[in-house]
């Protein structure tokens, strides 16, 4: 057990002693949070657009001033010929075009009903979607304003009155302000902690090994498992400290909600944190040099995030791809962080998923240890 | 001129020993292209709904039955109170619910308010938006064919996408994987093989040879210009070949506007590594510095227009930015160096600029 200490003290004295590294551990994963909680987000700003319309009556006015009041839309010109909308549209100076075609007025007081077409840059997909409901939504409340404004040359509209009024009520729970980095702070933060986590483990182990000086180490009469627990306990108190570096900024800078109890997210973690440094020791013990072993790590890392619903929801995933988003470790850890902040959920909810992090913690460390050598073939 | 051909011989040689480090270059772009064809997708589907249904009926199991038919939702759960939705909300198995009143086909026959409540898991602010879109969709649907009297007035909206019809996530996604993928090809690994010599201390007898330390960066750097290229042509063949992502314009163009690129990665890798002093601050140099900005501020995944002002501003200085905007141009939208050309100039300003920056800081003597 001493000599445990004296090893994880030593680790502690050698990465404090090199201020770059100390600056790069603790600057980065700020810097990084500050900067990804704001771009990592498909928050749909205004969308530029284009009105050709070939109507010019007040209705076909009205709906443009309506577009244009929503703050969703910015209309950046107005005509009323098709010609130059295809180059708006590949030079990327608008991103919808919205066409009013002719008789627009007319059809709509003859026969009730009237098309507009809606053309859109899909080039940026992400965001179509939402942008479309947006645009659907501002045509459904133009339309159910002019039913009441506009003189109706239909017949039986009187029975209008008879008919039972839907009364759709739609609630947000949750995120009702729509703040897209209470949905990402949390998140981000389990991705820092993995990419700090893992690389500094696996490139610590790796660089005593390419300089030589783990031969050292291996000559004294330390155990692998003391070897083993001096390097790791380290990075394990580095990764809690910046986790919660993370934490604290996304409270007090970006007022994360925190409606579930902040103990169970720190056990979360630290369970969580055995599986990455576990990762770490694996790929130190598979590669040679510090370009292998970063390559390696950066590799996993990229594809773990990728399919751990940070970015993209698991849900929208293929099936095979759930099943195996299932083994991910980050995709565990993300959905406990969101589900303890944002919804306040319990031990009852995230105590089964919490368990599967620390059965693969063990799986994950004891493997590392295992393939550990601790002589040179 | 034959010295230098053996030292790049040497350095292609040092590349092609390291098998491992080969393999994942070479398995990398495909294994990116295929998640990204496959897993990252930003179309919503499968979502879990309870119905409440306190009194069902003719009319009201009409909606349920359409519910369950579309392959957007899958109903989970029907029952006859809402008293427990907040808990299966909270435990994550529901994200949205349908709250439909009592005797809703008495309500539609007497022309009584029919109240239907809506309720989405808003954590995440889009998804939701567009769950409330699809459930509203086929709630207005239903209400529509119920009461056939009803002569609301419509305005259709035909939507058309331009570039992408089917909003097909791998279309988006491929374009901003090659400028990913050359990113750390080219300039994350130059930047690391060249502080690695510095680090084991080779550099110093490189630099004591006859070979010009210019020739030096130009020899190491070479390996990977061909590396990179193959990668390119990898990602591109995957991205046919499974995903049918449309190729509208030039080849000969998009390889050509590649090739800059590279260059311009391979200028940035070598400006980061005469800049660092070991592997590991180069290594966290290229992440932080490149990696992060060209899947970030590039319009990769996130679009441009999403993010706040400075970041836009930032996103000018990014190359994969506008490496970006020219290869989903060749590709979705099938535009020539007529678009483009602006868009080419600022890459190339930019590799000169990086060229003449990097070659500068090249000490004869290490520090």
């Amino acid at each position: 057990m001493r000599t445990i200490l004296f090893l994880v003290r030593k680790e502690f004295l050698q990465i404090f002693r090199d201020r770059t590294t100390v600056f790069q551990i603790f600057m980065i994963p700020v810097v990084q949070l500050l900067v990804l909680a704001n771009a990592a987000t498909f928050d749909v700003k205004q969308v530029a657009m284009l009105v050709v319309d070939e109507d010019h009556t007040t209705v076909s006015s009205g709906l443009v001033q309506r577009l244009e009041a929503g703050r969703q839309f910015r209309v950046v010109r107005y005509t009323s010929s098709d010609a130059g909308v295809d180059h708006a549209l590949l030079d990327r100076e608008v991103t919808a075009v919205l066409h009013i075609p002719r008789y627009f007025e007319e059809d709509l007081v003859r026969r009730g009903r009237a098309p507009v077409q809606l053309v859109l840059n899909a080039e940026e997909g992400a965001t179509t979607g939402i942008v479309q409901s947006y645009a659907n939504s501002i045509l459904a409340s133009y339309a159910r304003e002019l039913d009441r404004t506009l003189p109706l040359a239909r017949s039986g509209t009187s029975a209008t009155a008879r008919v039972a009024p839907l009364d759709l009520r739609t609630q947000r729970w949750y995120n009702p302000t729509r703040n897209y980095k209470y949905w990402m702070v949390p998140a981000l933060m389990v991705s820092l902690t993995t990419i700090i986590g893992l690389l500094l483990t696996a490139q610590n182990i790796t660089r005593e090994n390419e300089l030589g000086t783990l031969e050292q180490l291996n000559v004294t009469p330390m155990t692998k498992i003391q070897f083993i627990a001096a390097k790791l306990i380290p990075f394990w108190i580095l990764s809690m400290l910046i986790f919660s570096i993370g934490l604290a900024i996304g409270k007090l800078v970006f007022g994360i909600p925190m409606r579930g109890n902040l103990l169970i997210v720190y056990l979360a973690a630290a369970v969580y944190l055995i599986v990455v440094l576990g990762m770490g020791l694996g790929i130190s013990t598979i590669t040679r040099t510090q370009q292998q072993s970063m390559f390696v790590a950066f590799f996993f890392t990229l594809i773990f995030l990728l399919m751990s619903g940070l970015f993209t929801p698991v849900d929208s995933m293929p099936d095979w791809a759930q099943r195996v988003a299932e083994a991910n470790p980050v995709k565990h850890f993300v959905s406990i962080m969101r589900a303890v902040l944002m919804r306040g959920a319990g031990l009852e909810t995230v105590g089964r998923p919490i368990i599967g992090l620390g059965i693969a913690g063990v799986a994950v460390l004891g493997l590392a240890v295992l393939r550990y050598r601790k002589s040179v073939a | 001129m034959r010295a230098f051909l053996g030292f790049v011989w040497k350095e292609t040689l040092h590349l092609l020993r390291d098998r491992q480090t080969l393999a994942i270059l070479i398995l990398f772009p495909v294994v990116q292209v295929l998640i990204f064809g496959f897993a990252v997708r930003t179309d919503v589907r499968d979502i879990q709904i309870a119905i409440v249904d306190p009194t069902p009926d003719v009319a009201s199991n009409e909606l349920r039955e359409r519910v369950a038919a579309s392959d957007r939702f899958k109903v989970v759960w029907i029952g006859s109170s809402a008293a427990d939705l907040e808990t299966r909300f909270r435990e994550g198995t529901i994200r949205q619910a349908l709250v439909l009143p009592r005797d809703v086909e008495r309500k539609l026959g007497r022309g009584d308010s029919l109240p239907v409540q809506l309720i989405t898991d808003g954590s995440d602010p889009n998804t939701a938006g567009i769950m409330m879109g699809y459930a509203t969709a086929i709630v207005q649907r239903w209400y529509r064919d119920a009461v056939p009297a009803n002569g609301a007035l419509q305005i259709e909206a035909q939507a058309r996408m331009r570039y992408n019809p089917t909003l097909e996530s791998s279309h988006l996604f491929v374009p901003g994987l090659i400028a990913f993928v050359l990113t750390i090809v080219s300039a994350l690994m130059t930047a690391i093989s060249i502080t690695r010599e510095k680090e084991t201390g080779t550099m110093e007898m490189l630099l004591v040879s006859p070979i010009r330390p210019k020739a030096i960066v130009a020899g190491k750097v070479i390996p990977y210009i061909v590396l990179g290229f193959i990668s390119v042509l990898l990602v591109l063949v995957a991205a046919r070949t499974v995903f049918g992502v449309p190729l509208r314009g030039s080849l000969f163009l998009l390889l050509a506007e590649s090739l800059l690129y590279i260059v311009t990665a391979l200028a940035l890798g070598i400006l980061i590594s005469t800049k660092v002093p070991n592997q590991r601050t180069a290594m966290i140099a290229a992440l932080a510095g490149l990696m992060m900005p060209t899947l970030l501020l590039s319009g990769f995944i996130f679009p441009l227009a999403s993010l706040p002002k400075v970041l836009q501003w930032l996103s000018y200085i990014v190359p994969a930015r506008w490496f970006l905007t020219i290869v989903r141009g060749i590709m979705l939208k099938g535009a020539g160096l007529a678009t483009l050309w602006q868009e080419t100039l600022i890459l190339i300003g930019m590799t000169l600029f990086l060229l003449v920056k990097g070659s500068r800081g090249l000490a004869i003597r290490l520090g």
